[in-house]
């Protein structure tokens, strides 16, 4: 007896020392700023890990692939380089990156460097350097279209950014949803400004839906607006102080379900 | 006599049946009926000589051409690689033979006088394809037997003919008719005479020909800092071995580069391929190195990248590693945990991916001196050093003014406005229609008048673009401007869509 239960001890020792030695210790989380959002993802989006952003509107899609790059540099470590790999495909369809733009979204252009890649595929070998690299601040990978994004690649590049805990962001096409091991995957849109006086288009406002979160977090929308100057989401300007829950349990229902249920 | 054919070269069984150069065809072909002519191509013997050029910097990096048939090697600090001057010289003989060319070759101290001994002297080694094996052996042990002749000093000058020294045709004439045929008859003659008869420019000529005065030729290709070179006793095709060969050329590059406290920012490896074919493969660092493991690895990533990749065919001779663009660089202080230093990490793979892409391809931004918008912001390769020009500064609590994404050029789009120069209402872009529910403008930027000509004139500045901020009403916002102001500058000015904001 003593015996079988010294040899499932041993085993059990043995079983953890392989997985964690398999799996590196979480890069911990970033937050973005907006009390309610960190709330409801229980502290923030994972560092080291992949993050899928689809948009139809590739200005927005890639200014909040930005937003969230400079989310994950926040504490302190404002200087490190971003690395933003596009493919010449999508150049050509949404223009190039400007850098007074950049500027006016709160980054300094002089951190980031942009590889034009030739195709998908070679964008993402791309994106597999960058990201075993651990002196990156950020990636984005600009993947378009890409059908050679699947679960494999995915998964490769998850597991790059987990071993050097570099945050990854990926911009896709919508409809171009396939399997894949990014840890959120999220969907946004253009949002209409809270327009200043004399009826001109304010701050940059968008409007995000959480679609998929591997920590199983429901799935939710927010419309969100980039304080440039403090390098932080907000509520929109105009909606008043919003209630934020001390505490958002994990396991209550969105509300949407509730009221389905009681229909 | 117009209009005839000429034989433009001879090769040595055409010059032993009597023809030479100059001759015209039809009397050539009335003394040889069978002989076979090719056409005159003077840009393909231009672009052959390059080629040999380019093999021949086995033998040393400062190659020169010397139009239309000649090559000036500058073997200074050469030779030892080869076993001493004469070795060199026999094996450059044995090469040309075998890729079948007629040579000539002198060794001299300046390159105007070995160039005098390799057209004009009497006794240089002239070998081609037909020579019998013994001949070409005879002929370099004559070489070798009869150093002086090979390593020519001022007296023995009776060898040239006064048409070594290349003056114009009745200059020589002149000499010739003075008596004057030899150029050692003329070296033993004052030369301010012969600068008061026949110029500055031939006294020159004189001095540089008979070794007095030393030009320095101007190499083909930009001279590196360093270069080594390996050579192998056997054709070698296999590039896994090569590239432990380059390794190796490394690893003495680094041994010399650090007694020096530099480093290089721009490597080319050559391949000699013994058919005489060069290949050149370059990678640029962006900060200056010397590690050889970087070294291999860029090497390899550019093997690979190759569009069309390395053919060995049948083997490479030699591998020369030349190292330019050095600079100083500072022994690297790591930290106590082995880390390299900050910065290092992202340069090397800003190095890796310029190699593997393109350095193009890897770009940084930087600000520009201009208020036109599409000027005032360009990308430059990363590997290249920045230019510190600050980036405007936006004014807190502002919404962005500029947006993220630019189209260049503008796209051209369809606008409604209420009134010809008021801001836009509705606006169709690639197929759908836009409803302008906020705008802020116009942003009035007037085009640069001052680098035109006459542009201070009304009407020849350049058309005034206004720009408007415009938000439609599913919330996405644009950069508009009018091109031309309506009535001033355009009857009916175009619309164009510069920009995206988020």
């Amino acid at each position: 007896m003593n015996n079988r239960t010294d040899s499932l001890a041993q085993l059990k020792r043995r079983i953890n020392a392989l997985s964690r030695s398999d799996r590196p210790e979480p890069a911990g989380l970033f937050t973005l700023g907006h009390e309610a959002m960190d709330v409801r993802l229980g502290g923030g989006l994972a560092r080291g890990a992949l993050h899928e952003v689809l948009g139809s509107d590739a200005a927005v899609a890639s200014g909040f692939a930005l937003m969230l790059a400079l989310r994950t540099l926040m504490p302190g470590v404002l200087g490190k380089p971003i690395l933003w790999v596009m493919t010449d495909r999508a150049e050509r369809q949404s223009g190039r990156l400007y850098g007074p733009g950049l500027v006016e979204l709160g980054v300094n252009p002089d951190q980031l460097i942009s590889i034009h890649a030739p195709d998908e595929l070679s964008a993402l070998r791309v994106g597999a350097d960058i990201l075993g690299c651990m002196e990156v601040g950020a990636a984005i990978i600009e993947a378009g279209e890409a059908k050679k994004l699947d679960l494999t690649a995915s998964r490769r590049l998850a597991l790059a950014a987990e071993k050097s805990s570099v945050t990854c962001l990926i911009t896709r096409a919508p409809g171009t949803v396939i399997a894949s091991a990014a840890s959120t995957r999220w969907s946004v849109a253009p949002a209409p400004s809270t327009n200043l006086p004399g009826n001109a288009p304010g701050q940059a406002c968008l409007h995000v839906h959480l679609l998929r979160h591997r920590g199983g977090v429901a799935p939710f929308d927010m419309t969100l607006e980039w304080n440039r100057d403090d390098i932080l989401f907000a509520p929109p300007a105009g909606f008043g102080p919003v209630f934020v829950p001390a505490a958002l349990p994990r396991d209550l229902p969105a509300p949407v379900e509730r009221r389905q249920m009681a229909a | 006599m117009k209009n005839a054919l000429r034989l433009a070269a001879v090769n040595e069984e055409a010059l032993a049946l009597g023809l030479s150069p100059g001759l015209a065809l039809a009397d050539a072909r009335a003394r040889v009926p069978d002989l076979r002519v090719v056409d005159h191509d003077p840009l393909a013997d231009g672009a052959l000589l390059i080629w040999l050029a380019d093999s021949c910097g086995m033998y040393s990096p400062m190659v020169a051409l010397d139009p239309p048939d000649g090559i000036i090697l500058d073997i200074t600090g050469c030779a030892h690689l080869w076993g001493g001057e004469k070795d060199l010289l026999s094996d450059l003989a044995a090469r040309l033979t075998r890729q079948g060319f007629t040579a000539r070759i002198a060794l001299a101290e300046t390159p105007d006088r070995a160039g005098a001994f390799a057209r004009h002297g009497g006794e240089v080694i002239a070998i081609n394809r037909r020579t019998p094996p013994n001949r070409v052996n005879e002929a370099r042990s004559t070489f070798r037997a009869e150093p002086s002749h090979w390593h020519s000093s001022p007296q023995d000058g009776p060898h040239l003919p006064v048409a070594a020294l290349d003056l114009p045709d009745d200059q020589t004439v002149a000499l010739r008719r003075a008596g004057l045929t030899s150029v050692a008859m003329l070296a033993a003659r004052p030369r301010a005479g012969l600068a008061a008869r026949f110029g500055k420019g031939m006294t020159a000529k004189l001095a540089r020909v008979l070794g007095e005065e030393d030009i320095h030729i101007t190499p083909r290709r930009h001279l590196p800092a360093l270069v080594f070179l390996h050579r192998f006793a056997e054709p070698v095709a296999r590039t896994d071995y090569m590239l432990g060969v380059i390794g190796e050329l490394a690893g003495e590059a680094e041994i010399e580069l650090r007694e020096r406290g530099e480093g290089g920012r721009h490597f080319t490896v050559s391949l000699f391929r013994s058919d005489g074919d060069t290949r050149r493969l370059t990678i640029e660092t962006g900060a200056a190195t010397r590690d050889p493991a970087l070294l291999i690895r860029l090497f390899r990533e550019r093997i690979d990248s190759l569009s069309d990749p390395l053919d060995p065919g049948f083997g490479y001779d030699a591998i020369r590693l030349d190292v330019g663009n050095t600079a100083v660089l500072a022994p690297a202080q790591t930290s106590l945990d082995g880390r390299a230093q900050t910065g290092e990490a992202v340069n090397g793979l800003i190095d890796r991916l310029g190699t593997r892409l393109g350095t193009g391809r890897v770009r940084r931004f930087a600000s520009g001196d201009s208020h036109i918008p599409e000027c005032a912001a360009y990308t430059t390769p990363a590997s290249a050093p920045a230019l510190p020009l600050p980036w405007a500064q936006v004014e807190a609590g502002e919404p962005p003014l500029r947006p993220l994404h630019l189209f260049d050029p503008p796209q051209r789009v369809d606008v409604i406005a209420e009134v010809p120069d008021g801001p836009p209402r509705r606006f169709r872009w690639r197929r759908g229609t836009h409803d302008v529910v906020a705008h802020e403008g116009p942003e009035r930027i007037a085009a640069e008048w001052w680098k035109r000509r006459d542009g201070h004139q009304s009407g020849k500045g350049g058309l005034t673009r206004d720009y408007y901020r415009v938000e439609d009403s599913t919330g996405r916002r644009f950069w508009l401007f009018r091109h031309g102001l309506y009535g001033a500058e355009q009857q009916n000015p175009d619309w164009y869509l510069h920009g995206a904001f988020v």
